[in-house]
């Protein structure tokens, strides 16, 4: 065997809360806030020897013509505080908390992030998002907007001093002052949590642009991204990849996992059946309604969703959405859609529920197992984030199932063999650095 | 019934064990609440610490009826994030939760930060008022049945039913709503350490539970002129003064069993004497003292019939016998 064909992949699961694909019609689905569905998505997600469970951030609710968006699951707890009481019920899986680099300062995260790593024993991770607009800065004392070039100096630097306060206590217990005088913080003072059991917890990178590539290759150590399917899989892969070396790193030092779905029946036929009915629930009537108003940029609330697209044209300066990412161009998706709807004569839900994301994995087990690993002997993925669309119970089926015969091909772990998120990482113990030159 | 509680500080330690210890030792003599102070920067140089919310938010699933109520600072936090931490806290200790206000003074925490100088006590404490006032209204800015999950419309929450808070502060606005749903018990209870002039008032205002700290050898009359100022000044805000608990917060070294009833003693004589609603007790070594405290003060107490043998509720807000709060933005209809 060659040595990529042995090479096991890395599994994290996303809880399935404020999300576009949280399933919560169905009468399967509980609490998206109360701690058991916390706990049993960790459970099932340790169980199945995950390498850590994952929580997003918004720090502001979403609005859609002025008003809060009310289709989608609303509200979620704070990710270092939950995660923080799941360690208490689990023993090895990696805990990851999204939080955003804008609207935080250095000595409050770096000693929060720590304190949850010696709570963990060393299972702490933080996915640094930088999204910053004046709607959410609303809530917040610096209030404002940055734009995306700030943005991610910002959560450069915020990192490099998150590490000189960690790496302020030496490996053996001894704590020293730190001073960092940068141009988004002048800081100075003693750091009061000695060295965690990572050193420095994991960190993870998710941003798109160029930007963002180069700065996960400069500064993270896990890339979550919404390349999932196997071409822009691998395009993203080699491109993120090759950014390394520019800074002494070698490609194992970050591992590139994209976002994925699944959906598994006992046959194929079956699987793709569920798959199409999930997407249905994903895109309700009203949901259907709402996402052309995106892209047309207009009320559209006249219309029916099981009737034919508007005839008229978006309003490319219609800003209906705030707190989402933006779309691309609206005329260029609005004439794909009119043209996908001719085609195939589709209503506006239909045509929505078309061209919204495929699940990325449909199949039976057997299937789903394969594909998987053949992304990773493919260099599309080193792992990925699983996406259920079902709290608390979209990952049983996956663990009880899928996990057993990735483990058959050699494909994943069959058992943790340490017990910090980095050893399940195989990220190598960060050097300490003193700090002086 | 009297009101207990006791610090579990232990400095120093990282370890979650000696914290879990602690609590569930409170838990089984019967108390109401455990406190874990917080602040930026080590308390002498070179003294590791851990964030207490995080710290008791890992102790609330390995407990089941102590309250857990960390220290949250103000000064150089987001008011945002703190409503939304121990929002979260309550949540995942399914109504547990409370906040120790508290402000960081001093040129050494404004330098960790570096956004902003040190500023009198006074100042300090204005803001920590203000950001009392928008924590509390954060929580209460979804109404308790926002989310319908109404298949028909395909709808997952009245939107109607949750509201702006946009709040102006010394130095900040806040927008809303909140992101957390409103918690168990509508809003965690809120404690302030009220021996200080700057904090007695934001005491008076915002307080469920006011500590007042105190020497064991000290006159308990002092206790008793403070608690009457605290009624009078809820009172005079249009707070009904039975919902403000004001506890005495004393230093305890206990090395034996006879100490352990003499701190029943006093605690029964400043209690019957109607001094004070209660005690918070402050070990000076948590390990030996707390032992002593549940397997010797405890049981004296609940004896002479001023304690609690069980916890009859489930919540903090219970165990304090406080009422759940009416949200300030639902319609009458909630509150009727
Ligand atoms: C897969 C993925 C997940 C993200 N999750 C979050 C999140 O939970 N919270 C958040 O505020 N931003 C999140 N972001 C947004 C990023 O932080 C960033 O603001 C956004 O991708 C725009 O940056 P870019 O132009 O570099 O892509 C996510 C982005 C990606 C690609």
């Amino acid at each position: 065997m060659t040595r990529t064909a042995r090479r096991q992949m890395h599994l994290a699961a996303h809880f399935p809360g404020v999300n576009s694909t949280t399933v919560w019609q169905d009468p399967r689905s509980g609490s998206q806030i109360d701690f058991s569905s916390f706990e049993h998505l960790a459970r099932t997600a340790e169980r199945g020897l995950f390498d850590f469970f994952f929580l997003a951030e918004g720090l502001r609710l979403r609005e859609h013509k002025g008003r809060i968006h009310d289709l989608d699951v609303v509200g979620r707890p704070e990710s270092i505080t939950v995660l923080s009481a799941l360690a208490a019920v689990t023993e090895r899986l990696g805990l990851a908390a999204t939080v955003n680099a804008t609207f935080n300062e250095p000595y409050e995260l770096a000693r929060r992030l720590s304190s949850l790593d010696h709570l963990s024993g060393g299972r702490a991770a933080w996915n640094v998002v930088t999204s910053s607009d004046a709607f959410t800065g609303e809530n917040f004392r610096r209030g404002g907007y940055l734009d995306r070039a700030d943005r991610y100096t910002r959560a450069a630097e915020f990192v490099a001093t998150a590490r000189e306060l960690w790496d302020s206590w030496t490996p053996c217990g001894r704590a020293r002052p730190f001073a960092h005088d940068g141009r988004h913080f002048s800081v100075a003072g003693e750091f009061d949590v000695r060295r965690s059991p990572q050193g420095h917890p994991v960190v993870i990178q998710a941003g798109d642009s160029d930007e963002g590539r180069e700065f996960a290759a400069s500064a993270a150590d896990v890339v979550f991204t919404r390349h999932g399917t196997l071409e822009s899989g691998r395009a993203f892969y080699a491109d993120v990849k090759r950014r390394l070396a520019a800074y002494g790193r070698g490609p194992d030092e970050l591992k590139i996992m994209p976002g994925v779905t699944f959906v598994l029946g006992d046959t194929a036929a079956e699987a793709q059946e569920r798959a199409a009915e999930i997407r249905r629930q994903q895109v309700s009537p009203q949901n259907a309604i709402l996402a052309l108003e995106q892209v047309w940029g207009r009320d559209l609330s006249g219309y029916d969703p099981d009737g034919p697209l508007p005839d008229v044209d978006p309003d490319p300066g219609g800003e209906l959405a705030q707190g989402r990412v933006r779309i691309g161009d609206p005329l260029a998706i609005a004439a794909q859609w009119r043209a996908l709807a001719e085609a195939k004569g589709l209503s506006i839900r239909e045509t929505v529920i078309e061209t919204s994301g495929r699940q990325s994995f449909v199949g039976t087990p057997q299937e789903v197992a394969a594909r998987m690993a053949e992304f990773v002997t493919r260099e599309a993925a080193d792992g990925f984030i699983l996406v259920p669309h079902l709290t608390p119970g979209g990952l049983d089926d996956f663990v009880d199932r899928v996990v057993p015969l990735l483990q058959e091909r050699g494909a994943f772990r069959t058992e943790y063999s340490g017990t910090t998120l980095r050893g399940h990482l195989g990220l190598p113990v960060p050097v300490w650095n003193s700090g002086r030159p | 019934m009297m009101h207990l509680a006791v610090a579990i500080d232990h400095p120093g330690t990282t370890d979650p064990r000696p914290y879990v210890h602690a609590a569930r030792l409170a838990e089984r003599g019967r108390l109401d609440f455990v406190t874990l102070g917080d602040a930026f920067g080590p308390r002498t140089p070179r003294e590791s610490r851990i964030d207490a919310l995080a710290v008791l938010a890992r102790v609330a699933p390995a407990t089941e009826r102590i309250g857990l109520v960390p220290t949250v600072t103000t000064t150089h936090t987001e008011p945002f994030h703190v409503s939304s931490a121990v929002s979260t806290l309550d949540w995942v200790s399914r109504g547990r939760a409370g906040w120790a206000v508290d402000v960081s003074p001093g040129e050494t925490a404004a330098r960790l930060f570096g956004r902003r100088p040190a500023a009198p006590d006074d100042v300090l404490w204005r803001e920590a008022d203000a950001v009392a006032d928008v924590v509390a209204r954060l929580w209460d800015s979804w109404e308790d049945d926002a989310e319908i999950r109404d298949r028909a419309t395909g709808r997952f929450i009245d939107r109607d039913k949750l509201h702006y808070v946009d709040f102006q502060g010394p130095g900040f606005r806040v927008r809303g709503p909140s992101i957390v749903p409103r918690p168990p018990q509508g809003r965690p209870v809120v404690v302030v350490d009220a021996t200080a002039g700057p904090a007695r008032g934001t005491a008076a205002r915002r307080a469920d539970v006011a500590l007042v700290r105190i020497g064991s050898a000290d006159d308990p009359q002092q206790l008793a002129a403070v608690r009457a100022e605290l009624h009078d000044s809820a009172r005079a805000h249009g707070r009904n003064p039975r919902h403000l608990r004001v506890l005495a917060s004393v230093p305890v070294a206990l090395h034996t069993a006879a100490d352990a009833v003499a701190l029943a003693d006093l605690a029964g004589r400043w209690y019957e004497d109607g001094a004070v609603d209660g005690l918070h007790i402050r070990p000076e070594q948590p390990g030996r003292d707390l032992s002593l405290l549940v397997d010797g003060t405890v049981p004296v107490l609940q004896h002479r019939g001023l304690l609690r043998r069980f916890h009859p509720g489930g919540t903090l807000r219970e165990h304090l016998g406080l009422p759940r709060p009416a949200n300030r933005y639902a319609p009458a209809r909630e509150t009727a």
